[in-house]
């Protein structure tokens, strides 16, 4: 079986429309996040305390607002989440809200409140897991994540420019930057929080899509050696190389793709936002490898070799 | 078959039988991580400032470690994990837990027990109002009530030998104590000293009780009452009797994960990677046949490898671990999809079957090399910077991936070798 037989896609040429189509949805994803106000952090990054309950029917976030407020959180951030049909609730506020020493406390107080809450409303309710995490170490994920983000990308960048030349690891960042932006940019526009889950995500990203793009790299520095002899030009031996790994690019993407989206769709609400970034990410990461990456390279060549 | 195919063989049939042997029986080979099985994940930072003049911070630090793992041996936890981390922190993951609310106070009660005297003829209401004697201080309950006491600590928790809970007439429990020798000649000296008058029982600068001295108490035992209940009398006796930490902690991260969810996340996982487990089997078993099935036993030994190293390596499976797992699955085809594509590319050029074979692995090698590097390097990243649950990512990911590059670099290509061995093969099922 085969999708495809020998395909000759002009993906240099594309290369202007394929610029303009990721700039806007660059540009789609930074307007996002600025209308959002950056992106939405998550417990982790934030530091407070949250907690999830599992009710046993359906439950109206104004039922635990009124239950809380008895003990004066009635300004807690209360939400729903997962699928509707699992009751999913959580809660969450600052720890600056309630001293660091009663936090551990203030959970016992809160099950108790809104079990006399909800033992009027026949919906009990298990407590799933509770999470406090102190300012200290808060502020150390947030560097950790920053510092993981930074070392992966000079990683990257070195280990590029170590095995290929510098136009092309230049072509390989500039898609890198791109795919991120737009995770980023998906994930607000999804509504989903920063945790520490989705930055190991959007890492996986950056060593995926990279991974397309060395295949196609290696690809073309191979395809030189044999048809630059045979007088080929740059653009026919950037497209043929693009080409010829066009039928693995599709099926790594799809196999990949497939059990991803098995996690999205059965992998349960903790791992939601992991498996959505890895979703996006995969799509994303395939079209930059083929209309981005490569693309970025032959233009900067080509802009060199119109100068000489 | 070539001489070489056989040792290479031989070496696969090994690994196999040393993976299965690592991983039987499963649920006690695979540590699970405190987000599958449930459990509390507590970090605790000393309080430095409230270290007492002259102490050192190493010792303190040693010394609460034992106190706290004393208190958790006597709570009753199964395999707890007690360990220091950095110079001011101690981190305690205790599996299973089922009462969460009591460990935590176990785990972080200071547990400082002190004796002292009230000033009862010191004029109380002055002092609420900032005109405290010198020599005084004001000191409450639990209800919030105030107490003017002597400042001196006239005996501290530190000698006591042993501690018991006990019912008192009407049914309410409170704590016992035994001071040992050295305890009980303080305690006897002390109320001997000050019959009539009132001695405090403070712990953890909470005023527990301050009853009148009757009499002389030469045999060393004292009574801690307040409205306790059983199990908060049993947690008095537990802290009390492992004697008290020499610095405060502050609890400073608090993970709590019910069996239910554990159990429902191992579920869902499992569902998961089944699912894309039999549709990538599926895909590549139609997509290239019997070559696909070649890669499909790659990737079954694949995972029996990557559990099997989980397993050999006491790594921790976690729910991250689980999805690194699951994405492996998908990514590690890889491999033996560059490799087919140049096969079939090969194939096209007229070339025989098996040096088309041959021609395809040895093109695609490097490839695969440098391609897979980046994954790596994003593991070992997510390792160095990453908390619990992301290192069980970064572990199994970077595992999938090393056990994919010999799986289809090296099983594969075995398997390619003895079917094509021995006889002449015309058309490749590819």
């Amino acid at each position: 079986m085969q999708f495809f037989g020998e395909t000759d896609i002009d993906f240099i040429g594309l290369r202007k429309i394929a610029f303009i189509i990721s700039g806007v949805v660059i540009g789609i994803s930074i307007v996002f996040l600025v209308l959002k106000g950056g992106p939405k952090l998550g417990l982790d990054f934030t530091g407070g305390v949250e907690i999830h309950l599992k009710f046993n029917g359906p439950t109206p976030i104004s039922w635990v607002r009124t239950g809380l407020s008895k003990i004066g959180l009635g300004s807690a951030v209360i939400q729903s989440y997962g699928k509707k049909e699992e009751n999913l609730v959580l809660i969450r506020f600052g720890v600056e809200e309630v001293s660091q020493d009663t936090a551990s406390k203030i959970v016992l107080r809160i099950e108790k409140v809104l079990r006399e809450e909800f033992k009027e409303r026949e919906n009990p309710f298990i407590v799933q897991s509770t999470n406090l995490i102190g300012p200290k170490i808060s502020e150390e994920l947030r560097r950790g994540a920053l510092l993981a983000i930074i070392f992966s990308l000079l990683g990257m960048l070195i280990y590029i420019s170590w095995r290929f030349k510098l136009r092309f690891a230049v072509g390989a960042v500039v898609a890198l930057a791109h795919d991120v932006f737009i995770s980023v940019g998906a994930l607000s526009l999804g509504n989903f929080e920063f945790n520490l889950p989705i930055i190991a995500a959007l890492l996986t990203i950056i060593g995926y899509s990279l991974n397309d793009t060395i295949v196609i790299y290696d690809r073309i520095r191979e395809s030189f050696k044999t048809y630059r002899k045979r007088r080929f030009s740059y653009k026919k031996v950037f497209n043929l190389s693009i080409n010829q790994s066009l039928s693995r690019t599709i099926v790594t993407s799809l196999t990949t793709f497939v059990v991803v989206l098995a996690l999205f769709l059965w992998g349960g609400a903790a791992i939601h936002g992991f498996a959505f970034t890895l979703l996006v990410g995969i799509i994303v990461g395939t079209y930059s490898s083929s209309f981005v990456a490569t693309p970025v390279v032959y233009t900067w060549g080509e802009g060199k070799t119109k100068r000489r | 078959m070539r001489q070489y195919d056989k040792w290479i063989m031989l070496l696969i049939v090994g690994i196999i039988v040393l993976a299965v042997w690592a991983i039987l029986p499963l649920e006690e080979k695979i540590n699970l991580g405190l987000d599958l099985r449930g459990g509390m994940h507590l970090v605790l930072e000393a309080d430095e400032s409230k270290l007492p003049p002259g102490e050192d911070l190493k010792d303190a630090m040693n010394t609460g470690l034992e106190i706290i793992r004393n208190r958790i041996d006597q709570f009753g936890v199964r395999e707890p994990t007690i360990v220091h981390q950095g110079d001011k922190r101690i981190i305690v993951d205790l599996p299973g837990i089922e009462d969460p609310h009591r460990a935590v106070d176990i785990v972080g009660k200071t547990a400082l027990l002190e004796f002292k005297l009230l000033d009862e003829g010191g004029d109380l209401s002055g002092a609420l109002q900032g005109k405290i004697p010198p020599e005084d201080e004001i000191l409450y309950n639990s209800k919030g009530e105030p107490y003017l006491l002597k400042k001196e600590t006239l005996l501290t928790g530190k000698t006591i030998k042993d501690t018991r809970v006990e019912i008192g007439q009407w049914g309410q429990p409170y704590v016992t104590l035994e001071f040992d020798e050295e305890g009980a000649g303080k305690f006897a000296q002390i109320t001997g000293r000050h019959v009539g008058e009132r001695l405090a029982i403070i712990l953890d600068s909470v005023v527990k009780s301050a009853p009148v001295i009757k009499t002389r108490i030469p045999e060393g035992k004292a009574v801690i009452e307040g409205n306790f209940t059983m199990e908060e009398a049993n947690e008095l006796r537990i802290v009390l009797k492992s004697g008290a930490l020499p610095i405060p902690f502050n609890i400073i991260q608090n993970t709590t994960v019910g069996p239910s969810l554990g159990q429902d996340s191992i579920r869902k996982g499992l569902w998961a990677g089944i699912t894309g487990f039999i549709c990538v089997i599926l895909f590549m078993g139609f997509y290239y046949k019997k070559a696909g099935l070649i890669a499909d036993i790659a990737l079954l030994l694949n995972l029996l490898f990557l559990l099997g190293a989980l397993a050999a390596l006491k790594a921790t499976l976690t729910l991250p671990g689980i999805a690194g797992i699951i994405l492996t699955i998908g990514m590690s085809v890889d491999a033996n999809v560059i490799i087919f594509e140049r096969i079939r590319e090969e194939l096209r050029k007229e070339r025989a079957p098996r040096s088309s074979v041959d021609a395809g692995y040895s093109g695609a090698l490097r490839t695969i090399l440098d391609a897979n590097i980046t994954t790596l390097i994003t593991a070992l990243i997510l390792f160095q910077f990453g908390s619990g649950p992301i290192k069980g990512f970064a572990t199994t990911l970077s595992i999938g991936i090393l056990a994919s590059l010999f799986t289809a670099i090296v099983v594969s290509k075995t398997i390619f070798n003895l079917l094509l061995a021995g006889r002449p093969v015309k058309r490749l099922s590819i």
